[in-house]
């Protein structure tokens, strides 16, 4: 799947099949300070995600 | 998971899921509820809401909007809200956040003032960092000049609403208590200043019981389009070491943020007994209220100007 990492404007392509909380887990992102976004519908940490899905990891924290 | 209503969840915590609609219902109620219960805008005719651009300032002027709205269809109240920016002058990343505020106010009809490091002290951030970078730190700085312009400026209202959330109080109790900076804990809480003095605008922070999380995602689903943008100087912050360390305590502890809160809000009454009768100084340069005979703001603008311009 592809997940695109706000934070790093950068696009990450990653093999993965799993609830959300896991693939935060394998990019090393810590769910309390993410929002993820697939086709504009916001996912929860148990909502599923897989294979050809586009995702978008937002960053909730303020960069200010 | 999905909502009460049998939509598809967009939001769950401790068992509670919510679907789009009862999300930003919950999250305006909580805010409104705040208000109420609080009294933060008792009384008051005019409101300004302290503006960045970021999410929790825009989520904060849009529901503070919506609540005076309310207040004059439903008991005939009038109050009137501007927005007060500050342009600290940093290169690459407050410009981006101020046109977005000034389109996002220009849209909901929100009188907007900015007001800038420049034109008020003299020089930019990213200069004072440049010249006195080794000896104040840049947030120092910028909290310095940013609480001088808001407070001088507040003054002109009855209320200054900020943007500050749940996640900010928690890091801010623990960072002042990491820092030895335990005379500033009395200074936080939802009204802001453990002494009131004629020089302090009156401060409240309507977003205190919303975790940054929430914030996040009310104005990601009210598709707020607000940018994202990273400070340059925002890895030097001390406020990065509680905010991990709370993450970490979350991982035991899911209600970490609350229960700090919690705990702090039962002390904060004695803490500020402590420091009520504390006196309240003039800058001898500026006269806005200061803690030493010069006001951090004054220093800082004294070693620049020492430095050679």
């Amino acid at each position: 799947m592809k997940v695109f990492i706000e934070k790093e404007k950068k696009e990450k392509h990653l093999v993965f099949s799993g609830k959300v909380s896991g693939m935060l887990k394998k990019l090393n992102i810590d769910a309390s300070e993410a929002l993820v976004v697939r086709e504009g519908e916001v996912l929860l940490d148990s909502d599923e995600v897989s294979g050809d899905d586009e995702i978008r990891v937002l960053s909730v924290v303020s960069g200010g | 998971m999905i909502c009460f209503c049998g939509r598809k969840a967009v939001y769950e915590k401790a068992g509670n899921a919510l679907c789009k609609e009862h999300f930003i219902e919950s999250f305006e109620k909580r805010v409104f509820s705040t208000i109420e219960e609080h009294s933060l805008f008792k009384d008051a005719k005019s409101i300004a809401v302290a503006a960045s651009g970021g999410k929790d300032s825009t989520v904060l002027l849009y529901l503070v909007k919506k609540y005076t709205e309310l207040q004059k269809k439903q008991h005939s109240r009038n109050m009137t809200l501007e927005a007060i920016a500050i342009d600290e002058g940093i290169k690459g990343y407050r410009q981006e956040t101020l046109d977005f505020l000034k389109s996002f106010c220009k849209k909901h009809l929100v009188y907007l003032k900015i007001l800038s490091f420049e034109e008020a002290f003299g020089f930019t951030l990213d200069s004072a960092v440049k010249k006195l970078g080794r000896r104040y730190g840049p947030c120092t700085m910028c909290g310095a000049f940013r609480r001088t312009l808001i407070n001088k400026a507040g003054r002109g209202y009855d209320v200054v609403a900020t943007g500050h959330n749940l996640d900010d109080e928690a890091q801010g109790i623990l960072m002042n208590i990491f820092k030895s900076n335990t005379g500033f804990l009395p200074r936080l809480g939802i009204r802001p200043g453990a002494v009131h003095h004629p020089l302090f605008s009156t401060r409240v922070k309507p977003l205190y019981f919303c975790p940054e999380k929430e914030v996040f995602l009310y104005s990601f689903l009210k598709g707020f389009q607000v940018p994202f943008t990273e400070c340059p100087y925002a890895a030097s912050a001390y406020r990065d070491i509680p905010r991990r360390l709370i993450s970490e305590l979350q991982k035991h502890e899911p209600l970490a943020k609350e229960k700090i809160l919690a705990a702090f809000l039962n002390i904060l009454p004695a803490l500020r007994v402590s420091v009520e009768k504390k006196e309240i100084l003039a800058c001898s340069l500026c006269r806005e209220p200061s803690a030493g005979k010069v006001c951090k703001a004054c220093e800082i603008k004294s070693a620049f100007v020492a430095s050679g311009q």
